[in-house]
């Protein structure tokens, strides 16, 4: 029996090394032989651990599966949910990014190429002169965040004079509600390290760094075993796939600074220095790592170049609406029946994700409130939920989509305690070089607890959201007006003097 | 058990292993912890020496990130995520259950050092939460029994 079982970190969070071990210790006392191979999550969390029965070339879908399970699985006898791709979450899905994960093996460069891996790379040096081109030409802007279109952040450091430059990727992925450069991590890290390497091509850099979150130790393991791999098979290295083109990359492991994940404030940290926002000019592509021109991308947009590469620029850029071009991998979490990652081209109206990808709330209760982009994004009503999924649209319904992150809150939740809590994540997190954010986040927990008490705090609110908008360098004290006031003026019940009074 | 008490020797060759890196201060600061539970105090002045630069500069980038620490933590170590995805299902009850349970705060070691309850922001479990991670390993779907029993086990 060949049997593809998962072996994310969402799996093994469930115990499916409990299952593997079953699994191998059955097969065993029974003489069966059984083929068990690990891949990444297929990117549905309710039904992992997942694991997938291969039966003429097809793979059909058990999950969440137990180690009670395991005899009935190995008999046939188990249900299951049919075909894996039919699966309506994963068959309404445009899979380019995340193509290969959970269905490679992770760690096999044989496996990676005969799913499409390297041609990308093979194609890009074949023309390195015109890399930087097709990278603008696919339209793809950074999913870190910010949305600033890629090729061009190339081009500029691409610009940047003959001397040392740095690929950075940028794998701090802090952002609650987001696991993409996790998931991509863990099931296909290959396609991550050939984007940097197209990248350090383009531009002329021949180091790569990957600042990666500690709280991450699968991601951080599966990827230092992958850059090994592609160092053996001459993929990094002094010569990268014989081109006579030298690219190697270093991974660095963060140490639990939200703030990390802003790029001045990385770069500070790979430095060896604390983790201190730097101001802006000098843009990173001019002076970025040690002074030195520096691309730092995300590592979904790493990891998006590759298939750029391999379809054309004009196939990808093919995909989504106005502006925001191509797919994005939606993470769908919170209190939803289906959660998981969802790559889809941009577009989809946030009500549609909400109630019908991800079936509504786990709950089963109404949906109160949708927080989109991570901590520093705002609460979304049920009245917005005609929003299409863009750059542009979120930024015109006084919201960001972040790096896609999309949490679901019930009619249970308390607004208040929500908009207290970005405060207080602000405060912990700030990294406290401006005054605004390091004191007006602290005074914020402190007015909403006033307001909690019965107090009409709703002026003084906003006058401190205005101030740490207007007076913050980045966007951890600049934004976290968004979740703090749209959480007042999208549900002010909640915020109602003496609402405590009035129950 | 690490060592918790090491020698400058022992100190000084952690640091050495980490001197070929450009930037090499924090990959020296999570070497130190992952070998010693903790950044010892006695290490300080031999990183400051090592890498020419000031004791305070060693301490401020110390003090800056929640992850080293300057004591050595309980034999466990639970990290339970507070934020927004596990708090839409229960994290922040589970949080209270939990430091209830085990009779700590947060920041906290149980009474004889036992285990250490630390907050965390994020595992990237989100659709799986509440979510924990108890001595480096993920915890989905996580409640403070299941909790409890990781670290009596
Ligand atoms: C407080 C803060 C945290 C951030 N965290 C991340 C992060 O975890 N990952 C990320 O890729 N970008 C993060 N960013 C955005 C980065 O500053 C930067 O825009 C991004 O890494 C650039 O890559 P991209 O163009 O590929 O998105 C953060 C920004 C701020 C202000
Ligand atoms: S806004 Fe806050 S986190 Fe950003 S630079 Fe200023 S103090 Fe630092
Ligand atoms: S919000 Fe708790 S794991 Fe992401």
């Amino acid at each position: 029996m060949k049997l593809f079982l998962s072996a994310d970190a969402v799996a093994k969070a469930l115990g499916v090394e409990d299952v593997a071990a079953a699994l191998e210790a059955e097969a065993r006392a029974r003489g069966m032989a059984l083929e068990l191979i690990r891949v990444g999550s297929r990117g549905m969390a309710w039904l992992e651990p997942l694991a997938e029965v291969e039966r003429d070339g097809v793979r059909h879908a058990f999950g969440p599966i137990t180690v009670a399970d395991v005899p009935a699985l190995l008999d046939g006898a188990l249900a299951g949910h049919g075909p894996t791709e039919d699966i309506p979450f994963l068959a309404s899905q445009t899979r380019l990014t995340f193509a290969r994960v959970g269905v490679i093996d992770p760690l096999s460069l044989a496996d990676y190429e005969a799913h499409g891996g390297l041609v990308g790379l093979r194609k890009a040096l074949a023309d390195p002169a015109a890399i930087v081109q097709t990278v603008i030409d696919s339209g793809l802007r950074g999913r870190g965040g910010a949305g600033f279109p890629t090729g061009i952040k190339w081009q500029t450091v691409a610009a940047a004079g003959a001397g040392r430059k740095y690929i950075v990727c940028n794998a701090d992925e802090g952002d609650s509600g987001t696991f993409a450069d996790r998931m991509l991590i863990e099931g296909d890290p290959f396609s991550l390290i050939e984007g940097m390497a197209i990248a350090g091509l383009g531009v002329g850099a021949e180091t790569g760094f990957i600042y990666i979150r500690s709280e991450y130790p699968d991601a951080i393991a599966t990827l230092t075993r992958a850059v090994e791999i592609a160092r053996e098979a001459g993929l990094l290295g002094g010569d990268v796939l014989g081109s006579g083109r030298g690219f190697d990359i270093e991974i660095r492991e963060g140490a639990g600074a939200y703030v990390c994940g802003e790029e001045t404030s990385l770069l500070n940290s790979l430095e060896g220095k604390r983790g201190v926002v730097r101001a802006k000019p000098p843009l990173p592509a001019l002076e970025g790592l040690f002074g030195k021109p520096t691309v730092v991308n995300n590592v979904i947009s790493l990891a998006t170049v590759p298939v750029i590469f391999e379809k054309g620029p004009e196939h990808y850029a093919s995909f989504g609406l106005g502006r925001s071009k191509g797919t994005m991998p939606l993470q769908i979490a919170g209190n939803v029946r289906f959660g998981g990652l969802y790559e889809t081209a941009f577009g989809l109206p946030l009500g549609e994700i909400v109630e019908r990808i991800a079936g509504g709330t786990r709950t089963g209760r109404a949906v109160k409130a949708v927080q989109v982009g991570g901590p520093l994004g705002a609460y979304f009503a049920p009245q917005q939920f005609d929003t299409p999924f863009g750059y542009e649209e979120f930024d015109g319904a006084g919201g960001l989509i972040g790096h896609a992150g999309i949490v679901v809150f019930d009619d249970s939740t308390d607004m208040l305690a929500q908009a207290r809590f970005a405060f207080e994540f602000c405060a912990v997190e700030s990294c406290g070089k401006c005054t605004p954010c390091r004191v007006g986040a602290v005074r914020g927990v402190e007015v909403i607890d006033r307001m909690a008490a019965g107090e009409d705090m709703r002026d003084l609110v906003e006058d401190l959201c205005e101030t740490m908008r207007d007076g913050s360098l980045c966007a951890l004290g600049g934004f976290t007006p968004y979740p703090v006031l749209s959480a007042l003026t999208r549900f002010p019940d909640d915020f109602a003097p003496h609402k405590e009074a009035a129950e | 058990m690490p060592d918790t008490a090491p020698s400058a020797a022992a100190i000084s060759a952690e640091i050495a292993a980490e001197l070929h890196r450009e930037g090499p201060l924090l990959p020296i600061l999570h070497r130190l912890q992952k070998r010693f539970g903790h950044v010892p105090e006695t290490a300080v002045p031999l990183i400051a020496e090592a890498l020419n630069i000031g004791r305070a500069e060693v301490h401020g980038v110390m003090s800056f990130y929640h992850d080293f620490r300057a004591v050595p933590a309980g034999r466990h170590v639970v990290k339970i995520c507070r934020a927004e995805a596990c708090q839409a299902v229960g994290g922040v009850a589970l949080a209270e259950a939990a430091l209830a349970a085990l009779g700590t705060e947060w920041h906290g070691t149980t009474a004889g050092g036992a285990v250490t309850v630390e907050p965390v922001y994020c595992l990237g479990l989100c659709a799986n939460g509440p979510a924990a991670m108890v001595d480096g390993r993920p915890m989905a779907a996580a409640t403070a029994e299941k909790l409890v029993a990781e670290v009596s086990a």
